[in-house]
């Protein structure tokens, strides 16, 4: 025992809290496994020690400690490489796909919750070090609000209108509103779709929304997330059935379409409402400096 | 080996309209359905309508 242990003791149980209040299992249903759990738990043991160690060190005028701060952006590299690969693998047996951008996502957000660990532990033990306990629980708290600011990104429904539109064919075209989905040749099928099928149009708020939804990624997630909250009608080898999202060219407006097994407009709304603006799929031109001059695009 | 977006089958009504690839030559719509359906299944493809007497299957 020396007058260090509390404070570190104290930095790796805030940093160990604020991986699992950032750990949440929600309808992406990711992770829900026991071990995956673990994992990500351990991890963020190793990161909360990492951020608690970085203080004492520095007090102690062990600046040469500080370097371990690069082995564990390294290790919390091998994170994102981890979850990259195992969702990958799975995504090949989902019905509905996440698709490449929204794994690419969460395994970006795997690796950025660590090193919000990192910084919550740093910032409870520096507080309880040069301070006292008190502080220190009010750094943590703090901590505890910027992490939750930086992890909750926007959602759909900031950017884009979403309205319900019964698909409908004319011929063998399938359309949702006047957005051609795909041509289904059996009439069988076509009785199935329109019984079980349901259209929704997204109508972008502004001109950068208009090049974000456009994203086959960003699509692909919002399919993915409403097949997984509201089932899907379809099974292996019944590749007519598969829900779509297509675009309109001339006003970036998209249709999707989708089988779900529970048909609720209401909820379906708030599902694609809620579905995340994905990191990657966010595009901004309005921000280049050629169209902040002149004419105001809409 | 897959074969994708490929015109795998052809199944129609009249056989004129066609020259060449696998063609299923039907007497009429409700057998051209009924093998369509079949062919989509077998193939994991989708029969999609190019008018009303001719179908193709295409895995996508």
């Amino acid at each position: 025992m020396n007058e260090y242990t509390y404070p570190i003791l104290f930095g790796v149980t805030i940093g160990v809290l604020t991986r699992l209040y950032l750990l949440k299992t929600d309808y992406r249903q990711y992770p829900t496994y026991l071990h995956g759990k673990i994992i990500h738990i351990a991890l963020g043991f190793i990161a909360a020690g990492l951020g608690t160690i970085a203080v004492p060190a520095i007090m102690e005028k062990e600046f040469a400690a500080i370097t371990f701060l690069a082995l564990a952006a390294s290790q919390f590299r091998d994170v994102r490489n981890m979850e990259r690969n195992t969702l990958n693998e799975l995504d090949q047996y989902e019905l509905v796909p996440r698709g490449k951008t929204y794994i690419e996502g969460i395994a970006i957000v795997f690796e950025g919750r660590n090193y919000l660990v990192i910084f919550a532990s740093f910032l409870s033990t520096f507080a309880y070090l040069v301070w006292n306990i008190w502080l220190g629980i009010v750094a943590a708290a703090i901590a505890f609000i910027v992490a939750r600011k930086l992890m909750s990104g926007s959602r759909l429904g900031d950017i884009v209108e979403v309205e319900y539109v019964k698909p409908h064919f004319k011929g063998a075209g399938l359309y949702v509103d006047n957005i051609y989905i795909m041509n289904i040749g059996l009439e069988a099928r076509r009785e199935e779709i329109l019984r079980y099928g349901m259209g929704f149009i997204l109508k972008p708020k502004n001109f950068n929304a208009r090049s974000t939804i456009a994203n086959l990624g960003q699509r692909q997630a919002i399919l993915h997330d409403i097949s997984t909250a509201l089932g899907v009608y379809r099974d292996s080898g019944t590749p007519a059935l598969v829900p779509l999202a297509k675009r309109d060219l001339d006003d970036g407006r998209v249709g999707i379409f989708i089988l779900p097994q529970e048909k609720d407009v209401e909820k379906a709304k708030a599902i694609i409402r809620n579905v995340p603006t994905l990191e990657n799929a966010i595009r901004m031109p309005t921000k280049s400096e050629t169209n902040q001059a002149g004419r105001v695009l809409r | 080996m897959t074969v994708e977006k490929m015109i795998l089958a052809v199944i129609t009504t009249s056989p004129h309209k066609v020259a060449g690839g696998v063609t299923f030559v039907c007497e009429n719509n409700e057998e051209m359905q009924r093998i369509a359906a079949n062919l989509e299944a077998i193939l994991d493809g989708i029969a999609h309508a190019l008018s009303d007497d001719l179908l193709i299957i295409v895995k996508h």
